[in-house]
């Protein structure tokens, strides 16, 4: 699975308020989440992102609350997926749950600006931007699986629940 | 083989003799638990995989508690699809309009929660249930859907941090203060993945309700659950409100942990975070005068009775200052209604408190008491994110009820002692 986008640039500590406000949690229309994704931090990121382009951040990402709506949002807008120095355990979790890959580099993150292309191969883990390549830290075998079959609920589908 | 707690209720549930930490188990789960903004996405799932019904209709819960009492239509329609899933499958824990409450004051309050337990939430602060020596945890709605389906989930088994708190308690000094200043040592993310062990002799002498304030802020610190081990306080807290018999587990003496952190509390003031995140502690002292618009004393974190009643104690016979909003929502019908037959309800109402309906609430800048911009709030929840509680531009302090109600009729962040 290979992503090549433009890439967005966050801090450390992006806790989910900042992904989609309390606000925003009457509604489950993932179109309508999207409209709302970063809102308030950030208000050209959800008029101006495409398809494909990449979010880079710093660690902690997703930290706070467990609402599945963040990374719902996310995924929604187009981005097919994350870099980041590291992730909070919910939302790494509900990400994958929903398809959405995750990956982590700490050298990546720090060389990578906003606005740069980059490529990421998320089976070998490699990403490339300018020139440079990083290798992020493999995803867990199983969490691979989840994200190949298309989210928890494909896989459960696919295989039962093992 | 020696085992922490939570690797012997992981093991227990995975039927296994024994469970290190890094392992992928799957498990049983005892009780899965969604509120009215998380059971929506967790029923579509439920559907997605074409279930017709769950895997025991009396160990699931479904609490509305977020919007409710509903705070515009689409909030409306998610309370009622929860209702008509409820009802539909005969869920056992729905807590109907009038007799229900916060998640997590609600149900350790109804006993369904005993040591030994394992809890999966849709809900960070489903941690709270380790105050009761069970293992729980917050997840995701798929997680949630795909555990109703099936009963059970898979888990990591989390390495422990062991926090071993030592000395004599302050006065005005409770369980929220010690996991202010335990978040302000750790960080954020200074027990990601991990498991916070709760213990020492300041521990033993701490009620549940305490215990339950502590554990429910283990999320802030990134932790995948946080425990006490469940002792005579917990037997006695559970034998009045339960007639399951639990597991009373403890830690091996040769469990290894991962880090073994001593806080001596002699010196613990009442702690204060400052915007915007839960690990920015400062002792009260160094707080200077910060203007307030807004206190709140509520929400999953200090909602219980206690929590009342060191308010009405502090505000009884006082009034809050000139144009300061004071917000008190109990945390559960019952202590609603004890609060009133206490007299704490008048007192505070005396002092020009508002009194809300049991319920979430502001905690989240959902209703209840949102900030404007440029306001400032103090609040007795558990979190002050950018955001969290109203505009972007305002500010969010966190504290114990007892400065709540001292910072309430001061009109700025203050200390009982202070009055």
């Amino acid at each position: 699975m290979k992503f090549n986008g433009s890439i967005w640039k966050f801090g450390d500590h992006v806790d989910t308020d900042l992904i989609i406000p309390a606000r925003f949690l009457n509604i489950s229309d993932k179109d309508k989440l999207a409209r709302n994704c970063f809102g308030d931090l950030r208000p050209d990121f959800p008029k101006n992102v495409q398809q494909g382009d990449i979010i880079v951040a710093g660690s902690n990402f997703g930290c706070g609350s467990s609402r599945e709506h963040a990374p719902v949002a996310i995924k929604t807008v187009g981005i097919n997926v994350i870099i980041a120095k590291s992730f909070a355990r919910i939302f790494y979790r509900n990400a994958f749950n929903i398809g959405l890959p995750l990956l982590e580099s700490e050298e990546a993150v720090d060389a990578f600006s906003e606005g740069d292309m980059a490529s990421v191969d998320l089976n070998s883990g490699d990403l490339f931007q300018g020139g440079k390549r990083f290798i992020a830290k493999p995803i867990p075998g199983f969490m691979m699986e989840i994200v190949r079959a298309g989210g928890l609920v494909d896989y459960v589908r696919q295989k039962g629940f093992v | 083989m020696s085992m922490t707690i939570t690797e012997k209720i992981l093991a227990l549930h995975a039927g296994r003799d024994s469970v290190k930490p890094g392992e992928l188990v799957k498990v049983n789960v005892d009780l899965a638990l969604a509120n009215d903004i998380t059971a929506p996405l967790a029923f579509r799932v439920f559907d997605e995989l074409g279930a017709d019904r769950v895997f025991d209709p009396d160990k699931i819960a479904l609490i509305p508690d977020h919007f409710v009492p509903n705070k515009d239509i689409p909030s409306a329609q998610q309370a009622r699809i929860m209702m008509k899933f409820a009802h539909r499958h005969r869920i056992k824990h729905y807590f109907e309009f009038g007799k229900s409450g916060i998640e997590h004051v609600i149900l350790p309050e109804k006993g369904l929660v005993v040591p030994g337990d394992l809890v999966i939430g849709a809900d960070s602060h489903t941690c709270t249930y380790g105050a009761l020596g069970a293992f729980s945890t917050g997840m995701g709605s798929t997680d949630l859907g795909v555990i109703m389906v099936t009963g059970k989930t898979w888990l990591k088994v989390p390495a422990t941090i062991k926090l071993v708190y030592e000395g004599r308690l302050q006065k005005w000094v409770g369980g929220k203060d010690l996991i202010l200043f335990t978040l302000g040592r750790l960080g954020v993310e200074g027990a990601v993945y991990k498991t916070l062990e709760f213990s020492g002799d300041v521990i033993k002498d701490l009620s549940m309700d305490q215990r339950l304030t502590m554990a429910n802020m283990a999320i802030e610190g990134g932790a995948k659950n946080g425990i006490f081990e469940p002792d005579e306080i917990a037997r006695t807290y559970i034998e009045q409100r339960s007639g399951r018999k639990g597991h009373y587990l403890t830690s091996d003496p040769e469990a290894h942990y991962d880090n073994v952190i001593k806080i001596s509390v002699d010196e613990i003031e009442p702690q204060v975070a400052i915007p915007h995140s839960p690990d920015n502690v400062h002792p009260i002292s160094v707080i200077g005068p910060v203007g307030l618009d807004q206190v709140f004393i509520g929400s999953c974190t200090n909602g219980r009775l206690e929590d009342l009643r060191v308010a009405a104690r502090i505000l009884r016979g006082r009034t809050v200052s000139q144009g300061m909003r004071l917000i008190v929502i109990p945390g559960s019908s019952d202590i609603y209604k004890k609060a009133v037959q206490e007299g704490i309800i008048e007192a505070l109402l005396d002092a020009g408190a508002v009194i809300g309906p049991p319920c979430c609430g502001p905690c989240l800048g959902g209703h209840m008491g949102v900030l404007a911009e440029g306001e400032k709030g103090l609040s007795t929840s558990n979190r002050n994110f950018v955001g969290r509680m109203g505009h972007p531009k305002s500010e969010v302090y966190l504290s114990n009820p007892a400065v709540a109600a001292a910072s309430a009729v001061l009109g700025r962040i203050g200390s009982p002692e202070e009055l």
